[in-house]
Formats: structure tokens, C-alpha cells, sequence
């Protein structure tokens, strides 16, 4: 049977988003390189290999076209995301687990490539963070780059001492929450070391990293401006505002930015168009829903970085939003002249 | 003790009062039941369903005296639709009740009609012209295709015909695009 | 003076292809062997055949009378004999067969008495019932009457009159070519239409990928020396010969889907119609032939004067098809019709025929789920939201889909086209639109039935209630007689006054027998006089037996 018009098309397919997804993600992973060493390759790796094994068992079980399927590169990109947002030294079978929470569960058992409505990769990290606290927050020490013994944690030994250090956001939190009451900003990230340049050091980098990667997506119009712009600046606005008000209980709004996942979240997972909002009205609304919780969650939730519950609650909230900011339709504008 | 006891009340108070403004406020008119059940009917009227029409047969369901599945011309998806109205189980036709056909329209031969008027009293949307021993014609635009009107004629001569697809009546089909030709990923 | 362009959103730039074409100017092709001519080629009512078979026809006669006034005449293309008047399949999508006229040239090409049309003197009505019977259609795809379009509206006047030489679909070029070869004729049609619809002024939109045209339309109009008529180059961005899209582009105006442009004081012809408008009005000549660009899969891609009815099969032969050719397009290949086969006649519709093979369209690679990228909605010219749409029409939620305005949707392809997973999305639109017609149909006859069943329920109850009616008023009058008589049956008749009546009345009656004994004067009467009493006895209960009603008496 012959189709119907149009009879030609451009040529772009989902695999080449994807692919073009993974190509933005390369400067900011060069960058966590640099700055924590090569672990976060072996994760991608690890995670890559998790996530097209369970992809292809998931499409044999559902009976679908393996080859098409597969070659979609959307699994890959669910799998990179979360290398990129775990710590990279995480045991192998802890990143093995969330791929197939992510790939099994959060997309498959919902129907499969544009049918989740959970973002798969803040899944992962949410169930992993809640199920092994602990070592969802073991991060090397920036600039402690020796491979081996980051070899050793993700499949031996875990000896992690002497190359773990508390994240900035991390410190932040477990010293003005749980430590005395005089602790301030200034006197957790100032006083440290490592920490007191714009968010922490290295983060900014890699931050600034994955907004160059960000940008090249917007160039090649596979996302749009608003969500990147909507999140970073919720989180600027309410984080300037609280600053600004007690400068010593709360981080500054750059800091806030280029610290934890917030540049990451902007760009790559706030962006997922299957879980989030689409119209554009839609799409500020749920970006800067994300950038508030995200500030909310880390300036007085329990967990280190906010990110993943932000998106997931947001989620929830997209169709609604949706259906309440659907763009008026050509001749039914407000501003159109009548007759 | 006695604060928690008076907190509670007062809540059990307000949220009672609410309950009841909205009981007021929304108060949902009558019981259309029977109107919706009658719309989605196909008012053939052919009372296939073994009720003298459409709505005693809509009464019927609304009653929960019948099956949804009694409507032959309504077909599976009037049987759909009535399981999505009422939150019944959908069921296949019940075959007691007859079979889904194509919509037809009756036609009567011209060469064999005595002029009986039978046929006229038979019709149930008044979609037979004609009088005594004068030829009779069937309206076809009005004609439901209920059939009633084949048992009553003394010389048989009106027969079913389906409508015939036109190029205006034409439909555009569901598009079915073979998912799982692999072919070489572009 | 440059007149400020507007922008409507969305769009997409394919790639164009329309240099083949426009190489060679406009040729005729050699007289068909028949013209298979369908009566149904525009919006609206079928026109009724009035020719039969073995007719003898000449060039421009009407064969088919307009249904109605949303119909519009068809007229033989040449001269000849009509060999049938029978069901042929139709260039349409459903490969469905409609009436045709089946005509037989007779190679002179021998046309009716012509003569103009005195439009300035003639009454709007009379212009339009002109039209109508020219068989004048917007020849643009859409072929709507454009006698129902002649027509300014509430307002009486208008402001603006588009004309369309956008020609925003690939490949094809019979509207450049007509502008090119023919512009002074384009721009006097235009200035008929412009009197007769009161516009205050004319803009013709090109896209500027047609320097030539564009050219030679504002030579024309110099040289004619039209002040009111523009030319004016719009941005080459299909859909940008969208009726709605061109008007947006031009003046700033957004008409809703539904609604007449004539109230926002506008309307839009293509180019081709005002040269249509122009030869009926001042030529005498009806719409008999068209400009149709023939590309594709051909070695000499060129535009044809094409005689309706001729097959598409004898046109497309002359351009030189590949051999690798499995179809034929009608239209362009982002809103074009695949053709159920080559034998059918190029109509008013056909401004294009695409020879397609596989190579020049492959085959759709296979479909991936929807990921909600947005790109279609980016794409949409008319802002809508093509993947809820697509959601809801494959779910078959119709309700849904026209929440989200799947009527507002044009087909233009452009969602489909930017697809990053190849869904056929305009064709769950049409699938869409087409059940939500059917079924408005299904519930109107539906309506009929049960407002019809009710008032035959309605009529036998009050004939079954006026039956009882008569049936008890008569059982009530014999029970008042019989009750009467029970009641004198039952009286004492012992009274002193009741004896004196009746003693009265006796005396009475014996009174009248004496009196009738008296009258009768029928003793001694003559044999004839008796016989003739007879005679006229047996006459007259003849008669009464006649009067008496046959009807049988109800009990």
C-alpha cells in the first residue's frame, strides 16, 4: 500500500536527536573528567551496556521490533544521565540497579519511548537515593583523579576515605542543619579548601560545560529556550531573594546554579520532552516549577540535591498544566483584529 | 483533651457545612440517564431488542431490566458506548437478538407492489408514501433500515439493499503503517 | 510605497524543485482520443447531466446544470459525440467511481456562440448565476464556486482582495508560467473582480522565489495602468499559499477556521481564477481547460493548457516517464492525492500532476511512538498542537481531538514533514475528520428517525384517543335512549292529567289515520295510471337502493 501525502519528509529521525543529545553531553563529561577523574567513565559505561541489555530483553518480552527500537539511542541517553548524576564511584551493581529501574520501570512497564510519564533517569535517583543513602552520597574529592582506587570502589573494595569529600551542597546542608546554630554559608564553603569559588570548585566548570552542550541543543532547535531559562532563573530569583535577606543561612543564587545537577537539570533533564510540559507557556511554567522545589528541597529537605524529586513532582503536575496553557490557534488570538 | 475534642468538632463543623453548600450548589437536575442512553441508540426502531422501539428499550437499560447488548444495528460500538456510559462490562452482541449487518435501506419493486398498504402501517419513521392499490415508494433518506416492514408485505417485494459508498460518503481509514518491517534505520 | 508584511507562525522550506518546470513555456497538448468529463468537480451539489448519449456536443456547451446554487456548471471541453454517460472512477483518493461524460472529439473543436458578458450593467445576482453556469471554480485545489465567493459580504464593500500567486507547493508551476506567459490577462480578471466585489485594493501575493512572475505581474499592471492593484513579493515559506496564510501575510489578518473572510473584509482568489473570471466575463468562454504542470519522475518536466477530461495517462505520457514509476500524484507532494490509477481525467482540482517512483519518494521508513518533541507544533502553521491531536484521533477520542481543534487543522503536512519518528499524522487527521462527518451524519438521521418515530407514536395515540372518543359518545347516546325508555317504562302512568294526554294523543292519531285513509286517491284508477304508479315506485326504490352508503356501518 502506497501512503498518502505529504509523500516527502525532512530527514530527521528520533535516533539522530538522541544522538545529537549525547554529542551535547561530551563537553560537560570532559570536564567531570578533569575535575573526578575518569570513574564517571566507567559508570557510562557500565550504564550504556545495562541500559541496551535491558532496552532489548524489554522490546523481546513486548514484541517489538528490536533493530528500530534499539538503534532509537533513547535508551542511551536515559543511561548517561544517570552516570552523570550519581556519584561516580557508586559499587557497579548500584548503577546496574538503576538502569533497570530507569529502563524496566520507569519506561517499559508505562509503554515504552514516549509513554513515561516519569522522567526514567530521576526515577533511578530517586529510588536509589532512598534506598542506599548513603552511598548515593560518597563523591571523590575534587581534583583526586588516581584511577585505581576509584576502579576499586565501583568493583572491590570499597576503602573510600581517603578520596571522599562531602559535595558543596552536601556540606552546606549537613552543616546548617544538623550542626550547631552558629554555622553559616560563609563559614562552611569560605573556610574550606576546596570550596568558595562560585560553586565549588570544579562544579562551575563542568557546570559551565554542560551549558555549552545546552547551547548547541537550542542551536539545532532540539530544544527550546524556555525551560533552560525558566528553571535557572526561578532558581536565581528565589535563592537572590533569600540571599539578599540573610546572606549567612542562605547560598548565594550563583552558587545555587553552578553547583550539584542545577546546569545539568536545566539543559538535559528538565528538557525530556516526553515527561514534561509542551506548549510554551507550559514549559516556563514547569521549568521554573523545578527551579523552586529544587531550592525548596535543598535549603530545608533532608537529601543533598533537590533536582530529582523536583522533576518528578513536576511531572506529575505536567498534563495539567498542558491542558491549562494550550497556545491560542490561528485567527483565535486575543490581540487579532475582528470583524 | 478538650482543645483536641473542639478542634475536632470544629473541623467536622466546617467541612460538613462545605459538603453541604456543595450539595446545594451542584445539584445535578433530574435523571437524563434515559435521554443518554437514548442518544446513543441508533433509533432504527426495528425492535430487534425485543422492546417496541428505541427509548422503552433505553427505559429498560436505565431500569437495568435489559442487557446493553440487545441493538443489533447499534453494533459493537453502540454496545462500547453504552458500557462507557452506564460502567457496565462491555459485551459481544447477543446473538438471540440478531447480527451486525451493513446499513441497508429498504426498496420496493415496483412491478410487484399490489398496493397493500401494509407495509406503510408496518413503518415506524413513516418512510413509506402511497395509498390503496396505489403504488407505494420508500423514502430512502428517512428509511432506518429496520426491516419491518419485509414480514407484513402479502407479495415480497421489498428487499434490503446496502448503501453503496460514494465518493462524497467515503471514508479515510485508520492508518495501519507495518511496525515491524525492519528496515535499515536512516 | 512598501506595505508591511506580516508573519504567521510555523511552516517549513522543502526542497523545491520547481526549476524543472519552468523551463519550457505553456504547450497544448495534442486533441485526446475522449475526455472523460466527471459533473461533480467542485464544492457543492452534483450537477445533473442534461446531455444523453450519442448527443452531438460543441466546445464550451454546458453538459451538466448546476444543483443548486453550491454547484457549479461543467461544460464540454471540445466539440463531439457523447459516447456514455456513466460511472467512471474518479481522481479521488477512495478510487470510488462518480458520473461522468464521456466524449468522443470530433477534432474541429468547434466552439459554441460567445459573447461578453456586460457585467457593469447586470445585477450582483445575475453575475453570480453567470458565473455559476460558466462553471467558474477556484482553481487554486480547493474548487470552490467562485460565484458564492463574488460577493462582498455583509459590508458591501471590501477592503482587500488577495490574489494568490503564491504557489507555495514543490514542483509545481502552472501558476508562475501563467503569470509569466499571461499576466495582462491575470491583472483584467483581477479588475473585474476587484468592481464587482467594491475592494478597495488588490494585493497579489508572490513568493519571491518567482522573480520572473513577479516581474512581469508589475509590468502588467503598469501598463494597464492600475493604481489600486500591488504586486508584492511575500517570503517563500510553505504554507505560505495558504489562503488564511496569505491573507495573514498580507494584511495582518488572522480569519478563524469557519468563519467568512468577507468579514474581516477580504477574500482571496488564486491567479488562476481571475484568468478563468476573465474569459467567462469577457470572452464568453467557459472553464474548460486549466494550466497543469506535469513533474516528477519524467524526463521533460512542463506545464500543459490541459482540456478537462482528458486521462492523465495521455498527459503525463507526453512529458516521458521513468520506467520506475508507481504512481500518479495529484497536486504537489505535500498535500498532493495518490491517484487510483492513470486512465482518470484531470478536473478543475488538478494544478499539478506528480509522477512519483520510488526513488523521488521512497517509502515511509517505520513508524516510532511519539516522544512529544514539539517539532510539529514548531511547524504548525495554523498553532495548533499536532501531537495532542494525533493522541486523540488514534485513541479515536474525537470529542478530544476537536477540543483541540482538529478542525482548524488544513492538511497542510507540515507536522508530518518535521516528524522525527515519520508518524503519518495528517493521515489520523483525515481519518479523524472523516468519522466525526460520518457520525454527525449517523446522529442527524438518527434525530430524523426518533423525531419521526415520536410523531407516528404521537399520531396513533390521538387517533386510537379520537376512535374512543366516537366510539363512547355513540355508546353514550343508546344508553340514553335505552335509559329514556327504561324511565317511561317504569312511570306510574296512573295520573289524572297523564290520562287526559293520552287520551289526546289517541285522539289525535286516529284523527291522522282518518286523514291519511282520505287522501289516498289511488282507488279507481285506470289500468295505465296504475302501471305508471309502478313504474315510478320501482324507479325510485331503485334509487334509494343506489344512495344507500356502501360503506359498511360500524356496528
Amino acid at each position: 500500500m502506497l501512503n498518502n501525502s505529504p509523500y516527502f519528509r525532512k530527514p530527521s529521525s528520533v535516533r539522530s536527536v538522541m544522538l545529537r543529545v549525547l554529542l551535547a553531553l561530551l563537553p560537560g563529561i570532559a570536564a567531570y573528567v578533569w575535575f573526578f577523574g575518569a570513574a564517571v567513565l566507567v559508570q557510562i559505561a557500565i550504564a550504556s551496556v545495562a541500559a541496551l541489555a535491558a532496552e532489548a530483553a524489554m522490546l523481546h518480552l513486548r514484541g517489538k521490533p528490536l533493530l528500530q527500537f534499539l538503534g532509537d539511542g533513547s535508551a542511551l541517553v536515559t543511561a548517561w544521565l544517570i552516570a552523570l548524576t550519581f556519584p561516580p564511584i557508586v559499587p557497579w551493581w548500584l548503577t546496574v540497579s538503576a538502569v533497570l529501574a530507569a529502563i524496566v520501570v520507569a519506561k517499559h512497564i508505562y509503554g515504552g519511548l514516549g509513554q513515561n510519564p516519569f522522567n526514567p533517569a530521576m526515577v533511578a535517583f530517586a529510588m536509589m537515593i532512598v534506598a542506599y543513602p548513603s552511598l548515593m552520597s560518597q563523591w571523590p574529592a575534587v581534583g583526586f583523579t588516581d584511577f585505581a582506587p576509584q576502579w576499586n570502589a565501583i568493583f572491590g573494595q570499597r576503602q573510600l576515605d581517603a578520596i571522599t569529600m562531602a559535595t558543596p551542597l552536601d556540606a552546606l546542608r549537613t552543616a546548617l542543619h544538623t550542626a550547631d546554630a552558629r554555622a553559616t554559608v560563609s563559614g562552611v564553603l569560605g573556610n574550606h579548601a576546596t570550596f568558595g569559588n562560585i560553586g565549588g570548585k570544579g562544579w562551575e566548570w563542568i557546570a559551565a560545560s554542560y551549558f555549552l552542550g545546552g547551547v548547541y541543543l537550542i542551536q539545532q532547535r532540539i530544544i527550546t529556550w524556555h525551560m533552560p531559562t525558566a528553571f535557572i532563573a526561578t532558581l536565581l530569583l528565589i535563592s537572590s531573594g533569600f540571599w539578599i535577606y540573610d546572606a549567612e543561612r542562605f547560598a548565594s543564587p550563583a552558587f545555587q546554579v553552578f553547583t550539584g545537577g542545577a546546569m545539568l537539570a536545566a539543559f538535559f533533564i528538565v528538557t525530556d520532552p516526553v515527561s514534561g510540559c509542551t506548549t510554551p507557556r507550559g514549559k516556563l511554567l514547569f521549568a521554573a516549577g523545578i527551579g523552586l522545589l529544587t531550592w525548596v528541597i535543598r535549603t530545608f529537605g533532608a537529601y543533598p540535591d533537590g533536582i530529582a524529586f523536583a522533576v518528578l513532582l513536576m511531572n506529575i503536575g505536567a498534563p495539567l498544566i498542558d491542558m491549562y496553557t494550550q497556545p491560542p490557534v490561528f485567527g483565535h488570538k486575543p490581540n487579532t483584529p475582528k470583524p | 483533651m478538650l482543645e483536641a475534642i473542639l478542634v475536632m468538632a470544629l473541623g467536622a463543623v466546617i467541612l460538613g457545612a462545605a459538603l453541604g453548600y456543595a450539595s446545594v450548589k451542584f445539584k445535578v437536575e433530574g435523571d437524563p440517564l434515559v435521554e443518554k442512553i437514548d442518544a446513543i441508540l441508533p433509533q432504527t426502531q426495528c425492535g430487534q431488542c425485543n422492546y417496541p422501539g428505541c427509548k422503552p428499550y433505553a427505559e429498560a437499560i436505565a431500569k437495568g431490566e435489559a442487557e446493553i447488548n440487545q441493538c443489533p444495528p447499534g453494533g459493537e460500538e453502540g454496545i462500547r458506548k453504552l458500557a462507557d456510559l452506564l460502567g457496565r462490562e462491555v459485551k459481544s452482541l447477543s446473538a438471540e437478538h440478531g447480527l451486525e449487518k451493513p446499513k441497508s435501506v429498504a426498496l420496493i419493486n415496483e412491478q410487484t407492489c399490489i398496493g397493500c398498504t401494509l407495509c406503510i402501517q408496518a413503518c415506524p419513521v413513516d418512510a413509506i408514501i402511497g395509498a390503496a392499490k396505489q403504488m407505494h415508494v420508500i423514502v430512502a433518506s428517512q428509511c432506518t433500515g429496520c426491516e419491518l416492514c419485509l414480514p407484513p408485505c402479502p407479495v415480497d417485494c421489498i428487499a434490503m439493499v446496502p448503501i453503496a459508498e460514494t465518493v462524497e460518503s467515503w471514508k479515510w481509514k485508520y492508518p495501519v503503517f507495518p511496525l515491524h518491517t525492519e528496515k535499515k534505520a536512516a | 510605497m512598501l506595505s508591511r508584511l506580516f508573519n504567521f507562525n510555523g511552516g517549513v522550506k522543502p526542497a523545491y524543485n520547481k526549476e524543472q518546470s519552468t523551463g519550457l513555456p505553456i504547450a497544448v497538448p495534442p486533441a485526446p482520443t475522449f475526455l472523460i468529463i466527471p459533473l461533480h468537480q467542485s464544492i457543492g451539489g452534483q450537477p445533473r447531466p442534461i446531455v444523453q448519449t450519442g448527443d452531438k456536443v460543441l466546445k464550451g456547451q454546458r453538459i451538466g446544470e448546476a444543483d443548486g446554487n453550491v454547484s457549479s456548471a461543467v461544460h464540454a471541453s471540445t466539440s463531439g459525440t457523447v459516447i456514455a454517460v456513466e460511472m467512471r472512477r474518479m481522481p479521488h483518493s477512495s478510487g470510488l467511481s462518480a458520473l461522468c461524460v464521456v466524449i468522443e472529439p470530433d477534432g474541429r473543436d468547434e466552439w459554441i456562440a460567445r459573447q461578453a458578458f456586460d457585467y457593469r450593467s447586470a445585477s450582483p445576482n445575475a453575475i453570480r448565476d453567470y458565473l455559476r453556469d460558466m462553471g467558474v471554480v477556484g482553481l487554486g485545489g480547493a474548487v470552490f464556486p467562485s460565484h458564492l465567493k463574488i460577493n462582498p459580504g455583509k459590508r458591501g464593500k471590501l477592503d482587500t482582495l488577495v490574489i494568490n500567486g503564491a504557489e507555495c507547493e514543490p514542483f509545481i508551476t502552472c501558476d508562475d508560467l501563467l503569470m509569466r506567459e499571461r499576466p495582462e490577462t491575470i491583472v483584467r480578471g483581477i479588475a473585474i473582480m476587484r468592481d464587482m466585489l467594491s475592494a478597495g485594493r488588490v494585493l497579489i501575493g508572490v513568493e519571491d522565489n518567482k522573480p520572473i512572475a513577479i516581474a512581469a505581474m508589475q509590468a502588467a499592471v503598469q501598463q494597464l495602468n492600475e493604481t489600486t492593484i500591488k504586486v508584492v513579493a511575500v517570503p517563500t515559506r510553505y504554507p505560505a499559499g495558504g489562503a488564511k496564510q496569505l491573507i495573514r501575510v498580507l494584511t495582518g489578518i488572522e480569519v478563524p477556521h469557519g468563519q467568512r473572510s468577507t468579514d474581516y473584509g477580504v477574500q482571496c482568489f488564486n491567479v488562476g481564477t481571475a484568468y478563468a473570471i476573465y474569459e467567462a466575463i469577457a470572452l464568453g468562454q467557459p472553464l474548460i481547460s486549466r494550466i497543469v504542470t506535469v513533474a516528477g519522475n519524467v524526463r521533460t518536466a512542463r506545464n500543459y493548457e490541459v482540456l478537462f477530461g482528458t486521462p492523465m495517462r495521455d498527459l503525463v505520457a507526453l512529458c516521458g516517464p521513468g520506467a520506475d514509476t508507481d504512481r500518479l500524484i495529484m497536486g504537489g507532494p505535500m498535500m498532493g492525492v495518490g491517484m487510483p490509477g492513470d486512465e482518470v481525467p484531470i478536473v478543475k482540482a488538478t494544478n499539478c500532476v506528480l509522477v512519483g517512483s520510488p526513488t523521488l519518494f521512497p517509502p515511509p521508513p517505520p513508524e516510532m511512538p511519539c516522544i512529544r518533541c514539539g517539532e510539529c507544533a514548531k511547524a504548525c502553521p495554523t498553532d495548533l498542537q499536532p501531537f495532542e491531536m494525533y493522541w486523540f484521533s488514534r485513541a479515536k477520542i474525537f470529542g478530544k481531538a476537536q477540543e483541540y481543534h482538529l478542525f482548524d487543522c488544513i492538511e497542510c503536512g507540515c507536522c508530518a514533514f518535521v516528524c522525527p519518528s515519520r508518524i503519518p499524522l495528517v493521515d489520523y487527521y483525515r481519518f479523524a475528520k472523516s468519522e466525526i462527518w460520518a457520525r454527525e451524519k449517523d446522529k442527524e438521521a438518527a434525530d430524523q428517525a426518533r423525531q419521526r418515530h415520536e410523531f407516528r407514536q404521537q399520531r396513533e395515540e390521538r387517533e386510537k384517543a379520537e376512535k374512543a372518543a366516537k366510539l363512547a359518545a355513540k355508546t353514550a347516546a343508546g344508553r340514553e335512549k335505552a335509559a329514556a325508555a327504561l324511565a317511561d317504562a317504569a312511570k306510574p302512568a296512573t295520573t289524572p292529567e297523564d290520562e287526559a294526554k293520552k287520551a289526546m294523543i289517541a285522539a289525535a292519531m286516529e284523527k291522522a289515520k282518518a286523514q291519511k285513509a282520505e287522501a289516498k286517491n289511488t282507488e279507481n284508477l285506470t289500468p295505465e295510471q296504475q302501471a305508471e304508479i309502478t313504474a315510478i315506485e320501482a324507479r325510485r326504490a331503485e334509487i334509494r337502493e343506489q344512495a344507500k352508503p356502501h360503506l359498511p356501518h360500524d356496528d
